[in-house]
């Protein structure tokens, strides 16, 4: 490389901020990635035997799939339930539960001790364990997601006879997709269940699994949201106002929803005292209520539904609502217990922030590149061909 | 892993326990010695437990606490680990096998006497703690713990006469004693057995253990799943299709001309 091309190179990384950044953070998760893999977890992370886990399983495979349940909810309302007018949301979180599910298993190779016995789920059972559950299920929702976004590529790329063949194994493929996501979002919460000592009394309780499942829900609505606002931003393509109003709807009533059953838990198991408590797990889950309370009140107007703005924002809370829940969960209500001190270190952040980036960046690609965000995309499929099907 | 079935061992095994009577210790640190020395680790002895020290006896409250792994009759790290390498022998002796771990760490979160430690600084990390002996034990042997303590403070021997002995020595000196066996009860039984002289939580052993086994508390969620995605299918499946037949008929009324077949019609 001369020096007029260094030259070159600095005047770009100059010129576009924004690059230089992104690869930055590229090249150290990369740098990260190795020192983890060469020197071991506590080379990296802060995690200790009173904190086994962290910020990569809170944050990275907790908060992922939540993030990402839309892929099952989305399509179970478009093909099972009928309602076709959300159809042109399908591409978008199909791509965003794939690219999620894809990330969480690569977060969860960085936190395993062992990654290279991932595998042995295959040949080793342990049907009392959740992680063992969970496991499988993700396995399998994972293929589910890979049949259901081939399809969005086959579709892309007019391969009639994939697309007809991919078309057929839809509704068979959602119903799969919904039951697998039913029992690993809600296992995800029965992960805790084992701990009643450990868990705060704020978030311990017998419906852990039920409420991982309807946040997980209601979680899948906003990101859906959020998505198709910040593409607006960045790539001029979003989805129809219609479309997001009634998504706005029915992130209302999810919210809604899950968080009655987090208060009459509340009030069920006696905790409701716990509210009151000067104590930092009061403030965590104060903030988590807040951030759903909040959206669900302004959501409750329907002149918020029908700004694009203020829904992008409750629809944001709602996202962080979800995040902070599952930290809480995972990290702040365990810290009391475990007696010992925790808090991610730059190498954990680093690695999340990569894996956030890849992402983000894998989207904008697909965005770019499948038409994602495109309503009124060629399809080699004509709408109504769904419903079709099924004619005889 | 080492086989220990009955049939192995050519006698019918009594699951083995092991008895700690705290009043009893000297803290001369035998035990911790010959646990070395038997699991072949390092010299070192943490300040409590960690991976290279799967027992440690520590002053607490003007007494001496040992602690190790406490065997749980169910034990939870079993049942949450998913590649089952932490597994329950008949003899008792809660093992594991590093070679199937996957360094998940489930087992570390989970276990509510907080035993387990991991090799937080190795690329290959593994699981580290007391496996009750097991080569010894199976053989109907002593743990070497056991074996070495000059003052009887450490006792093995099958899990139900050490209860018994547990209880009679609460029975002949209850002065001495608080009156309760740790392990009876906890986390459902254990086959460790604790006796102190001050109270358990002042001694070092983690309170608010359930009385009864932690993997009940996910196997009642789990035992349902078949349940929700039989039902939770036939509902969903059915609804769909009579969605689907009916959006079918929506879009194609010259569809149901044809409806019902040929030949039923009245
Ligand atoms: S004390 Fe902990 S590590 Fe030991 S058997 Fe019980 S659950 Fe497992
Ligand atoms: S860390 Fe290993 S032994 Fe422990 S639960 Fe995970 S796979 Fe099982």
């Amino acid at each position: 490389m001369t020096r007029a091309h260094l030259a070159q190179l600095a005047r770009d990384a100059l010129r576009y901020p924004g690059r230089l950044a992104l690869a930055m953070v590229l090249a150290w998760g990369v740098c990260v990635t190795v020192w983890r893999f060469h020197s071991g977890l506590g080379a990296v992370t802060h995690l200790s035997d009173g904190m086994p886990w962290g910020l990569w399983i809170g944050f990275d495979v907790l908060c992922g799939v939540a993030l990402a349940a839309g892929g099952f909810s989305v399509m179970a309302l478009v093909h099972l339930f009928g309602l076709t007018r959300l159809r042109p949301i399908v591409p978008a979180t199909v791509l965003t539960a794939f690219l999620g599910y894809i990330l969480v298993s690569v977060g969860l190779l960085y936190d395993l001790g062992k990654p290279y016995n991932m595998w042995h789920v295959f040949i080793m059972h342990n049907p009392r364990s959740v992680m063992f559950e969970v496991a499988w299920c993700v396995i399998l929702y994972t293929t589910v997601l890979a049949i259901e976004f081939s399809g969005l590529v086959v579709e892309r790329l007019h391969w009639r006879r994939a697309v007809a063949f991919l078309g057929r194994l839809t509704v068979p493929a959602v119903l799969a997709g919904v039951l697998l996501s039913t029992l690993h979002q809600s296992s995800l919460g029965t992960l805790f269940l084992i701990v009643p000592g450990k868990l705060y009394k704020l978030w311990y309780s017998p419906y852990l699994p039920l409420m991982f499942f309807f946040s997980a829900l209601a979680v899948g609505f906003a990101m859906v949201i959020f998505e198709s606002y910040l593409s607006a931003f960045v790539f001029g393509r979003s989805l129809e106002r219609e479309i997001l109003v009634d998504l706005a709807r029915i992130l209302l009533v999810t919210v809604v929803f899950y968080l009655g059953i987090k208060l009459e838990d509340l009030y069920a198991r006696d905790a409701i005292g716990a509210l009151f408590e000067a104590r930092p797990e009061t403030y965590c889950f104060w903030l988590e209520l807040a951030l759903l309370a909040v959206p669900a009140a302004l959501l409750a107007f329907e002149r918020v539904r029908w700004s694009q703005d203020a829904t992008f924002l409750c629809a944001t809370m709602v996202v962080l609502g979800v995040v902070i829940n599952r930290l809480n969960v995972s990290l702040v209500g365990t810290y009391a217990a475990s007696g010992s001190a925790y808090w991610p270190s730059f190498q954990e952040l680093s690695v999340s922030v990569f894996l956030v980036t890849a992402g983000v960046l894998a989207f904008g690609l697909a965005v770019r590149f499948l038409g994602i965000f495109d309503a009124h995309a060629e399809s080699a499929v004509p709408a109504e061909h769904d419903a079709c099907r099924e004619c005889v | 892993m080492i086989e220990t079935t009955p049939a192995a061992t050519g006698a019918t095994v009594e699951p083995v326990g092991l008895l700690i009577d705290a009043t009893r210790c000297i803290g001369c640190q035998e035990c911790v010695r010959a646990c070395k020395a038997e699991h072949g680790l390092p010299e070192p002895i943490g300040p409590d437990l960690n991976s290279t020290t799967y027992t440690v006896v520590v002053k607490r409250a003007g007494q001496y606490s040992r602690r190790l792994c406490m065997h749980c009759i169910d034990p939870t790290c079993v049942s949450v680990c998913p590649v089952a390498a932490l597994r329950k022998q008949p003899g008792g002796q809660v093992t594991y096998d590093a070679d199937a771990c996957m360094g998940c760490r489930y087992c570390v979160f989970a276990c509510p006497f907080n035993v387990p430690r991991y090799e937080w600084d190795k690329p290959r990390p593994v699981v580290a703690k007391s496996d009750l002996c097991v080569s010894r034990t199976s053989r109907g042997h002593q743990t070497a713990c056991s074996w070495v303590c000059p003052m009887g403070a450490t006792v093995s021997g099958p899990r139900s006469r050490m209860l018994a002995e547990a209880r009679e020595r609460i029975r002949l000196n209850p002065e001495r004693y608080v009156d309760h066996v740790y392990g009876e009860t906890e986390a459902g039984g254990t086959s460790v057995l604790i006796l102190s002289g001050v109270p358990f939580d002042t001694a070092g052993y983690p309170r608010d253990v359930s009385q009864r086994p932690l993997p009940e508390t996910t196997w009642r969620v789990l035992e349902k799943l078949p349940y929700v995605v039989l039902n939770g299918g036939i509902f969903l499946g059915g609804l769909a299709w009579i969605i689907h037949r009916r959006m079918v008929f929506q879009r194609h009324p010259e569809l149901l001309d044809d409806l019902p077949p040929k030949g039923e019609k009245p």
